[in-house]
This record gives C-alpha cells, sequence and structure tokens, in this order.
C-alpha cells in the first residue's frame, strides 16, 4: 500500500506516493523526477546519490522514501540559485574537476556539506570527508583542487 | 525489494504493541544502512519494518547520575561530534568514527551496529570494554543485558520477537580509567574489520594498572570479552613482557575463519599486536588526564 509522504526538498514543500519498498534515491528519480541525484551502486558504497537529509550528508539508495515524512532534504538541485552557479559548481568546471559526470552531482552536494562544516578544510581533510565519493575517471587531484579552490574563495567571500 | 509494511510509532508502547502482534516477520529500521541492503536480496517475502528513530530518546545520547545513557539510533556523525563523550569514551569514538564513509555515519547508529551483530562490528568490543549494557523494552517490561551477553552469534542477539534495544547504557569510568580501539583493514579508509581490539584500562597514581578489559572483534563469531588478557596486565607497569602476555592471551582466546581478508594464522596473530597497542595507547591516554 503505497503511503502519503509530506517532506521539504530544497525548502520547497513536497508531497509524494510511495511504496515503503522505494528507496528516496528512486523516489527522487522516478516519482519526482529529480534526475540530479545519480544512481551509481544503489548499496551506499559510491555517493553518486549523496543528499543533505536533516542536516546529514547521505546516501539517498540507504534512505526509504517514508522516511522522508517531515524531513527537510537538500538535492544537487537545490545547490545553484536559479541560474547562478554556486562556488562550488563554478570551481568544478574551472578545474575540470570531472570527466563522464555520474560522480559529480553526489561531489558537489559533499563539498557542500563538508564546507558548511569545516570551512577550512586541510587536503587530507578534504580527502577523508569526500571518501564516500568515488569516482573513476579523473584519479581525483582535479577534484581535490577543485574543492580546495572553492573552499579559498568562499572563505574570502564570507 | 522485498514487500514491506512500514510504521514509525512515536511512543515505546507502541513499539512493543507494533511487535508483539505482528503477523509477519518484523525488522526494526535505526539508520538502515545495513537493513536496507539485506532487504534488497528479498524479493518474495514479507517484512514489517518497525522505524525506531521517532521514539523519544532513541536519538539523544545524555549524561545521567552514574552514565551515559546512549540513543541507540543516534547516527555515529552525530555521536563522533560530541566531544563530552570522546573526552570519555575516547576508544568507543573512534571505533564510531571507522564505520564507513561520511555518508554513512549520517545514518549508521551504534544500537544499530550492535543489533546487527556483525563478528566484525567496530563499535562493540568498544562498548565491551566500558561495561555498556544494553536496556531492553518488551511487552513484558524492561530487562539489561551487558552487551558481551547480548550477542548470541553471526548476526544474531537476545531480542525476542517483541522486544526492542531502547538505550545503551555506559558507566561512567572509575578514576584515571581509559579505552582506546584499534583494527586491522587492508587499506586506509572504509573497509570491514580483520581483527579490532578494545582495551580499557586503570592505572593508580604510580603508573600501576589495577584494573583492565579487553575485547577482540572479527576473529570469532560474535566480539569477545578476554579475561586472561585483561588478568595480563593488572598488577604490571604495561612493561614489554606484560603487553605480550596479553597479547598471546587476545591470540589464544581469538577462534577466527580464513576468508578472503585474512588466514587464521593471520588473525590470530594481528588480533594480539592490536591488543598490545590499544593496551599501550589506553594507558597513554590516562597519563595525558
Amino acid at each position: 500500500m503505497k503511503s502519503h509522504i509530506s517532506t521539504t526538498i530544497n525548502g520547497d514543500s513536497v508531497e509524494f506516493l510511495c511504496e515503503p519498498s522505494q528507496t528516496l534515491l528512486q523516489v527522487l528519480r522516478n516519482d519526482l523526477g529529480m534526475t540530479g541525484t545519480k544512481e551509481g551502486c544503489g548499496s551506499g558504497d559510491c555517493g553518486a546519490c549523496s543528499v543533505i537529509f536533516d542536516g546529514e550528508l547521505v546516501c539517498a539508495c540507504l534512505v526509504l522514501g517514508v522516511e522522508a515524512q517531515g524531513a527537510a532534504i537538500e538535492t544537487v538541485e537545490g545547490v545553484a540559485a536559479h541560474d547562478q552557479l554556486h562556488v562550488i559548481q563554478e570551481k568544478f568546471l574551472e578545474h575540470a574537476a570531472l570527466q563522464c559526470g555520474i560522480c559529480t552531482p553526489g561531489l558537489i552536494v559533499s563539498t557542500k556539506a563538508l564546507l558548511e562544516e569545516n570551512p577550512s578544510p586541510t587536503e587530507a581533510e578534504a580527502r577523508y570527508f569526500l571518501a564516500g565519493n568515488l569516482c573513476r575517471c579523473t584519479g581525483y587531484d582535479k577534484i581535490i583542487k577543485a574543492v580546495m579552490d572553492a573552499a579559498a574563495t568562499m572563505r574570502q567571500g564570507a | 525489494m522485498v514487500a514491506l509494511t512500514y510504521h514509525a510509532p512515536d511512543s515505546l508502547e507502541e513499539a512493543v504493541q507494533l511487535l508483539s502482534t505482528a503477523r509477519q516477520p518484523v525488522k526494526l529500521l535505526s539508520g538502515g544502512t545495513d537493513l536496507i541492503i539485506q532487504m534488497q536480496g528479498l524479493i518474495q517475502d514479507e517484512r514489517l519494518v518497525v522505524d525506531v528513530k521517532k521514539i523519544p530518546g532513541m536519538r539523544a545520547a545524555d549524561w545521567m547520575e552514574d552514565h551515559l545513557r546512549l540513543g541507540p539510533s543516534m547516527s555515529c556523525a552525530q555521536f563522533t561530534k560530541r566531544q563530552d563523550i570522546q573526552a570519555v569514551f575516547p576508544g568507543l569514538v573512534e571505533a564510531a568514527y571507522l564505520i564507513g564513509s561520511t555518508q554513512v555515519q549520517g545514518r549508521a547508529s551504534i544500537g544499530g551496529n550492535l543489533c546487527n551483530a556483525s563478528p566484525a562490528a567496530d563499535t562493540i568490543p568498544a562498548l565491551i570494554v566500558n561495561r555498556a549494557a544494553c536496556l531492553i523494552q518488551g511487552l513484558n517490561g524492561t530487562r539489561r543485558v551487558n552487551v558481551e551477553d547480548f550477542l548470541t552469534g553471526v548476526g544474531q542477539q537476545c531480542l525476542a520477537s517483541d522486544e526492542l534495544l531502547v538505550a545503551i547504557e555506559v558507566p561512567n569510568p572509575a578514576a584515571r580509567t581509559r579505552d582506546a580501539y584499534l583494527r586491522f583493514i587492508p587499506r586506509t579508509e572504509m573497509d570491514i574489520a580483520v581483527a579490532g581490539a578494545a582495551v580499557s584500562v586503570t592505572l593508580d597514581d604510580t603508573g600501576v594498572c589495577t584494573n583492565a578489559r579487553v575485547a577482540i572483534g572479527a576473529v570469532a563469531p560474535t566480539a569477545i570479552l578476554v579475561p586472561s588478557a585483561a588478568d595480563a596486565l593488572i598488577g604490571t607497569k604495561l612493561e614489554d613482557d606484560a603487553l605480550l602476555a596479553a597479547a598471546a592471551a587476545s591470540s589464544q582466546a581469538a577462534n577466527p575463519i580464513s576468508d578472503r581478508r585474512g588466514t587464521v594464522e593471520f588473525r590470530r596473530h594481528v588480533v594480539g599486536v592490536l591488543t598490545k597497542r590499544a593496551a599501550k595507547i589506553a594507558a597513554n591516554r590516562v597519563g595525558a588526564l
């Protein structure tokens, strides 16, 4: 039987019906059409589906859709302010910190969570925090350069 | 995934009622980082999922008069940020910090780690050396079970079908007592323990160990308390021969399997080395008080 869920996604009130067996990732992508959040492994290993759920960075594939009742969720679609890219997104472009792009939305969301918690991470801290976001293309160096540059830019702006 | 019925009771009474009247097999949902993956394989079955996170106190950690009352569903991310807890139980916090990625830590909980009862669960040896007990609620009231007695086998614990874990109680340590946890994994991050060891030591003013607890993980069907390793430390100043004796006792107590992550011989050896090193770290922590 489907459950009726009321939640908040990127600041907007959202209601949806879902089966209790659906993950939040399936609800986002298949029912709400929010395909920015990617499915990589579906088992919590790759971080492609990273979203911020009640203030915690989580894998949407490890959350049931029904658990979203009353929650506040941030996805990659909420990172940019309308057509103005977030600094993190600009820096990923500037440093060419992506190739195929499947890991990128998860990395953008995770980087946002990192910099909200720790605006001045060391490179080692950034690498540890982002260790749950796998990228099979870049070798990570460009990603880390983008993250460190975004952190520095955001500190200047703050 | 399996056909699910989902309930998120907002009281303990309602939860126990649901558990005791369920017609289908029940799964308790805490962070879900193990459960959701386990359920993906079960296509034909039915499960009643009881999400315990909305029950008051399940996600809190509060200092009571003589113990820390830890809500079983508090996320590892929240738990490891608590500097007041880290100051008292650094080994337990470091064990929680080793579980999974940032994303997994955002959901995974110590109560879930305990009830999932993996032999390799990182927080269980650390709970055992800290004399933690499980507060369990069922239809006929509450009972307390020490963590080392809570576990009954690989993936199994002693919760009856009408019971749930409502708190983990960790007694305040004696004066000049600290813990440490170490594990071996083949890489630097995000892996499952091949062997793990937690040690808690109490030292007197002259550095003599007056009390100790040693527990080892991933080397038997459940994490186990090793009194013989603790006995090897008590009465010593943790000199090399005492540490070697404790290491030998842990190796002796281990009853590991060989699998792709490690052989019996390797696990036996490494769990001893980890015991020795964790004892030293715990002692240094007492020294720094």
